[in-house]
């Protein structure tokens, strides 16, 4: 996992609610057994017709936010189910951050085990990053995760929270697995304590 | 204090937790798939890591898997390609695996309580959202991502941050012809898909005791469409009643042991929730969803909400974009919307109970002719049970499809997807845009709901058809 302290860039708004995992990526496209790839699906049913022609309204498929890193979308996203190739498509597709009022439980997990930084925001500073880069699209965002803020261009800041081990892992790439196996010691305690 | 269900479930399985940290959480039982798997043993493989209980995981295959025909052969190439690499990730880390060509298989969240692996007090995860229904034993069970089922292969534990934790209280007797998938729905509709981020539910009250596993299951699963990763109904006599002898259950002396401990799986009387929300049972109708997420749900004699009637712009704008999705105007009455597809199936519900309640409906009655449908058993047992009952006869009399056990039309990822404008009534549980099928229109209802919509083409008040 790549470590990520501060993201400066432009952001796509994405102006819905409840964005759920099979609208991130659908169904159909979890039948590979590698992750390699998964953005070609991200938003697809949003981003194509279904003659596979990109549809030109949708935010993606417009050439204004080509090469932006920060998602900006409404509240509860990422509900729904708990696939991690939802999180595969956004950083495979070129994300590195999501800035949204609040995220699903599972999704929000499976992104900073991915390296994909989440900013949960109050809906009215939301509504004004949406309105601002759906005016200007070439915005430039700052995310800084050892502030934990996110600065707009005329210098307004807006704190966001996040756990500070969450912190420690993204800043230094670090992932579970390690810490976990460290515990082996007290998983053997806890092995021959269990009723189970 | 007392303590809740959850905390005591959570506290048992607390291995250690450093200062800052989240706990390190010991899991008993672990569920695979097909279709979540594979890149979690692709992360073991490139780390050299082995599984460290292969004895506590159990895999099925439900979900790419065609409901069809068995033979592979026929099957898409992809679908045979998690299948098999699932069969050689089994093998390869001395998993358990409940195959296709077995009598066990099924969806993982059907066959995992049949077996008996699911207990009161274990935790258990899954790759899968619907984990939750193993709630309904007393048990504290959450989907997770890839990476976490990585994580329980390599160590069998869980880095986890403590939820809080919600009451629901449903108190009162249903209503004739209400069911617990509209207790759930109902639930949703009042508390919202999001109302439950961050918590973990226990179902309370004289409604939720009256009601059997397969309901209680039916609650829980849901669960998740509420926001919660979780939710838990404490264990009693009907629990005990269900696990024992089943193939994993304790046995003897065991047996005894664990239901004394099984007992104290409640929450104690002075235990405080965070949140609590009551429902009076009594008052509740059959639901129907009009909407693109599971909150958007309204008692079938109902109609669509107004966008006045809605709190804040972002509800109204949500509505807005479901109801452009879904065909449907504000303020429409649920009942009379045409229905092109029924599908009886899922986590949901596809237990032997709700293909008995749904056949019981159609008996001697034939679908309408615009309409497909199809009943597909959560598991081989349950086919087998309903074959040897006779039910598949009277659903085939009827019109219905009588499939192979797997999650089918509840996720398309599979043969069977519902076609771009089609209205599907559906005892699945999500009515995501696209979510049975690219432009397919989801109406999420009970089991008796969705056989009533069969016979009739449309959407109608089942307790008009009940004597």
């Amino acid at each position: 996992m790549e470590p990520i302290q501060k993201l400066t860039a432009r952001a796509v708004p994405l102006r819905a609610e409840n964005v759920d995992t099979d609208q991130i990526i659908p169904a159909r496209f979890l039948t590979a057994v590698t992750k390699e790839g998964m953005g070609d699906g991200l938003f697809y049913s949003w981003r194509y017709t279904r003659e596979g022609e990109p549809k030109p309204d949708f935010m993606l498929n417009d050439p204004a936010y080509a090469g932006a890193e920060i998602l900006i979308a409404g509240r509860n996203f990422g509900s729904g189910s708990s696939r991690e190739h939802a999180v595969w498509a956004l950083t495979d597709y070129g994300f590195r951050c999501v800035i949204t009022p609040g995220f699903a439980d599972i999704f929000y997990n499976n992104s900073l085990k991915n390296g994909l930084l989440l900013a949960p925001l109050p809906e009215d500073a939301v509504n004004m990053l949406l309105d601002l880069v759906e005016e200007d699209p070439t915005t430039v965002i700052e995310v800084d995760l050892e502030r934990q803020t996110v600065t707009l261009p005329d210098g307004q800041e807006h704190h966001f929270e996040i756990d500070p081990f969450r912190k420690m892992c993204l800043l230094q790439g670090v992932d579970d697995l390690g810490y976990l196996q460290s515990k082996a010691e007290a998983v053997a305690v806890h092995e021959a304590r269990s009723p189970y | 204090m007392g303590k809740t269900l959850f905390e005591k479930v959570w506290d048992a399985h607390v291995v250690t937790q450093d200062p800052g940290a989240p706990a390190v959480l010991y899991i008993d039982a672990h569920l695979i798939h097909e279709v979540t798997s594979p890149q979690a043993f692709g992360m073991l493989r490139e780390r050299g890591l082995k599984a460290h209980r292969p004895e506590r995981t159990f895999a099925t295959m439900d979900h790419a898997i065609p409901t069809r025909s068995l033979d592979m052969a026929l099957w898409p190439s992809d679908a045979a390609t998690q299948v098999r690499t699932l069969r050689e990730n089994c093998e390869d880390f001395g998993i358990t695996l409940w195959d296709i060509e077995g009598d066990v298989q099924g969806i993982v969240h059907v066959v995992g309580p049949e077996m008996g692996v699911t207990q009161p007090g274990m935790t258990i995860v899954c790759g899968d959202s619907h984990t939750s229904t193993h709630g309904a034993f007393g048990a504290l069970a959450f989907g997770i991502g890839t990476s976490e089922v990585a994580h329980v292969l390599a160590t069998q534990c869980l880095l986890q941050h403590k939820p809080k934790t919600f009451a629901i209280n449903v108190e009162g007797e249903l209503g004739f012809g209400v069911t617990a998938k509209d207790v759930i729905l109902a639930i949703i509709a009042k508390n919202g898909a999001a109302g439950g981020t961050g918590y973990v539910f226990e179902y309370r009250g004289s409604a939720i005791r009256k009601m059997s596993m397969a309901n209680r299951m039916t609650i829980c699963n849901m669960s998740i469409e509420g926001g919660a990763r979780a939710g838990m109904i404490a264990p009693d006599e009907t629990t005990f009643e269900y696990i024992k002898g089943r193939p994993y259950a304790p046995k003897g002396e065991e047996w005894d042991r664990a239901v004394a401990y099984w007992r104290t799986l409640v929450s104690d009387a002075g235990a405080a929730f965070d949140r609590e929300l009551t429902l009076d049972g009594s008052k509740l109708e059959p639901m129907v969803t009009y909407g693109t997420n599971p909150g958007q749900g309204v008692p079938v004699t109902g109609c669509i909400p107004m966008p006045d009637e809605l709190d804040d712009a972002a509800q109204r704008r949500s509505l807005f974009s479901a109801l452009e999705y879904m065909g449907l105007k504000p303020g429409q009455p649920m009942e009379g919307q045409p229905v092109d597809i029924v599908f009886i199936g899922s986590c949901t519900n596809g237990r032997i109970e709700d293909l008995r309640e749904a056949a019981k409906l159609v008996q001697g009655k034939r679908v309408a002719d615009s309409v497909q449908a199809l009943v597909v058993p959560g598991s081989k047992a349950v086919k087998a049970q309903a074959e040897k009952e006779g039910l598949d006869r009277i659903f085939s009399e009827a019109g219905f499809e009588w499939r192979g056990a797997g999650c089918s039309m509840c996720l398309a990822m599979n043969e069977d997807k519902a076609g771009a404008g089609k209205y599907v009534a559906s005892t699945s549980n999500r009515n995501f845009q696209g979510r049975q099928g690219p432009g397919a229109r989801s109406l999420l209802m009970s089991p008796i709901m969705a056989a009533a919509a069969a016979v009739n083409g449309r959407v109608v008040d089942v307790r008009d058809m009940l004597n």
